[in-house]
């Protein structure tokens, strides 16, 4: 039986993580905003013989972190796994004309992800074991034109993650970075994304799943996205800044 | 730009403009945006109608997949609550370890519950079991006036018939409680036999569909003379003792369209010819994985593609016992005539256990169900003439399969439309529904 905690549990990716991990034994401690949204997930994990407690956050409020953590820990007892998740899209156009927007949005996908790390890193690391699993993006490898501020709070994300890996190393904890490309996901609904390059949550899933187990550091996934982000970090900035990525 | 969508059969060629749904307390305000916004829609599952049945006459659908997700359970009474767009496939992976199956299946597993509701499908025990909508107890429909009755056989018992079999006329199918069949393992006791003629398959169906949970024929439409009504009769039954497990093998794909079809008259010639051969003269038994037994095709994902860009249409009819024979020699005989041969003919013979549903397909006697490369003769000549034999046999068509029927023969077919219509949802109006009542 193992624990999993999960924030950002209504997450297109996080559903399909949490399915793939209910075919064992598993007791989830699901954390979102919407609980709505979160009770229609909860019940699908409890018909797929998953015990579920559900619980509702807003990332934003870091003041409510910690008595997530105490509830989640009340739970479940110790974590094995631990999976973030939760983030927004932001839409770059409207964050460079709106101060409060752009840092409301860096807080979603940054701050909050490194406020809530630092809680649980260092609850993980009195019980020296289990995985960390953070979702950030390869939009983090690179600042585009398109979405900055976005990726900005992903590169914040992984720069963090590597740090924290590096830390918590040497207490038996593992830390995984997991960086997915296009996605088809309601997040990602209405999007124009390159057809070909667009995964589906289930097999994003997957990878995460199989990269928790392996005790991967970084995930790419699909797997080809290591190979664009080579390419996409190797292009000069005298270039890159002509480009309309 | 939003994904487009289309039939399984690929033909008629309209693009759907897919709104997909992911949430239930959604489903709501996102047909409410449909409706506004393009006058009607249509509720579009897994895709797998074969005609345009699935596509909205405004060419903007409601894709239903995203609402994947299991409700409640209750394991010692084997039911089911789950939301409209999750698969047949995922109710058996979930249920199998439990020794629960769906009592009624198609050939393919990849519909949706709601799907499977709008169609009422039917499957291989038709004659034991009758139709999904039998075993449907409940479910929640979604109108465009802003109700959301639910209904049964008792609680808005109007629309439940009009819905089940209604072709997704009457409302938006939210969720679905099913009532599944106790099995012991998920392998399957198969009895199999080849006969030499139509005749043949009468003798043998007579015998073997009373003392068989599934039957089904395959037969050989190419073959003429001494030969022609040749085929393969295949039996079932849930073994009783083996694993209960969900088939996890890994599936082929056709990765892409070639751009002709690969179905032509050498290939039909040497599949039918080889598959017939393949099976045994005597009766023989064997115990076989369900996956292989209900869904041969859907090993390989994306086969409809094999059909290349111009598509393909199924004809499926039903003839009323009386008449079987005869009509079905005639079907069969018109058919070979033609040169335009199938892949997979399938016949079988379907039970008298009444649908709860006002346009179910099956009635009392013999289906056949045949596939055709798209080409302008299909709907011109050879389409023709095998409706007449049907019309003039008393049988029908299944509007599940069908990109051709005429609207006059719809009406004589499914005469309770009329009640379906009366309660169909303004906001709602598939191309099929347009094309056979002429509104």
């Amino acid at each position: 039986m193992r624990n999993i905690l999960i924030v950002g549990a209504n997450s297109a990716i996080a559903a399909a993580c949490a399915r793939r991990w209910a075919e064992q034994p598993a007791t989830f401690f699901l954390v979102a905003r919407d609980t709505g949204k979160l009770e229609q997930v909860a019940a699908d994990l409890r018909v797929r013989g998953a015990a579920v407690y559900a619980y509702g956050l807003d990332c934003n409020r870091f003041e409510d972190h910690a008595a997530m953590l105490d509830a989640c820990q009340q739970a479940l007892g110790s974590i094995d796994i631990a999976l973030i998740a939760h983030g927004t899209l932001p839409d770059q156009k409207a964050c460079e004309q709106d101060v409060a927007l752009a840092l409301r949005e860096f807080s979603s996908n940054g701050l909050s992800v490194i406020a809530l790390l630092t809680l649980l890193a260092n609850r993980m690391e009195v019980q020296r074991q289990g995985c960390i699993a953070v979702i950030s993006s390869v939009a983090g490898d690179r600042g585009r034109p398109s979405n900055y501020l976005y990726g900005t709070a992903k590169a914040a994300v992984s720069t963090f993650c590597e740090g924290l890996r590096a830390r918590m190393f040497k207490v038996g904890v593992h830390v995984l970075t997991i960086k997915p490309g296009f996605v088809a996901t309601p997040m990602t609904a209405g999007l124009p994304l390159p057809g070909p390059l667009v995964a589906t949550p289930e097999k994003v899933a997957g990878d995460i799943v199989a990269a928790v187990e392996r005790k991967k550091n970084t995930l790419y996934t699909p797997w080809f996205w290591a190979l664009i982000m080579m390419i996409i970090r190797s292009v000069p900035t005298a270039i890159f800044k002509k480009a309309n990525l | 730009m939003a994904a487009t969508l289309d039939s399984w059969g690929r033909y008629p060629g309209f693009a759907q403009t897919a709104h997909p749904v992911y949430w239930r307390d959604q489903l709501a305000d996102s047909f409410a945006d449909l409706v506004q916004a393009h006058g009607s829609g249509l509720a579009y599952g897994n895709g797998r109608s074969y005609g345009d049945s699935c596509l909205a006459s405004s060419d903007h659908v409601l894709h239903m997949r995203g609402l994947d997700r299991f409700i409640s359970v209750d394991w010692e009474a084997g039911v089911l609550v789950a939301e409209a767009g999750v698969t047949l496939d995922e109710v058996l992976q979930l249920a199998i370890p439990h020794g629960w199956f769906l009592p009624v299946t198609p050939g393919t597993k990849y519909v949706t519950l709601g799907g499977a509701v709008a169609n009422d499908v039917h499957g291989k025990n038709h004659h034991v079991r009758g139709t999904f909508g039998r075993h449907v107890r409940r479910f929640a429909l979604l109108r465009s006036d802003g109700s959301y009755p639910i209904c049964s056989l008792t609680e808005n018992a109007e629309l439940f018939a009009a819905t089940v079999g209604g072709l997704g006329m009457t409302g938006v199918i939210a969720w679905v409680e099913l009532a599944l069949m106790p099995i012991k393992s998920s392998r399957i006791d198969t009895t199999t036999q080849r006969f030499g003629s139509l005749a043949e398959f009468f003798t043998l169906s007579a015998e073997l569909d009373a003392a068989h949970e599934y039957t089904v024929s395959w037969v050989d439409c190419l073959a003429s003379g001494s030969s022609a009504g040749r085929g393969v009769f295949i039996a079932g039954d849930h073994a009783t003792f083996g694993e209960l497990e969900p088939d996890r093998r890994p599936k082929l794909t056709v990765p892409l369209t070639p751009p002709i079809s690969a179905i032509n008259r050498l290939s039909l010639w040497l599949f039918n010819h080889s598959y017939y051969l393949a099976h045994p003269a005597q009766r023989t038994r064997q115990k076989v994985n369900y996956e292989p037994y209900f869904y041969p095709l859907d090993r390989i994902l994306h086969w409809n593609r094999i059909y290349g860009p111009r598509g393909f249409q199924q004809y499926q009819c039903v003839i009323p016992t009386v008449a079987a024979q005869p009509a079905m020699q005639a079907l069969l005989q018109a058919i070979a005539v033609s040169g335009h041969g199938s892949f997979l003919a399938v016949l079988k013979c379907c039970g008298d256990i009444a649908s709860p549903g006002l346009m179910s397909f099956p009635l009392p006697g013999v289906s056949l169900a045949l596939d055709f490369p798209q080409h302008a003769e299909l709907d011109a000549t050879l389409f023709p003439r095998l409706d007449a034999i049907v019309r003039e046999a008393g049988g029908r068509l299944y509007p599940a399969k069908d990109a051709h029927m005429t609207g006059d023969d719809f009406r004589r077919f499914y005469p309770r439309w009329e009640q379906v219509e009366a309660l169909r949802d303004p906001a709602l109006c598939s191309r099929f529904w347009q094309r056979v009542t002429r509104i």
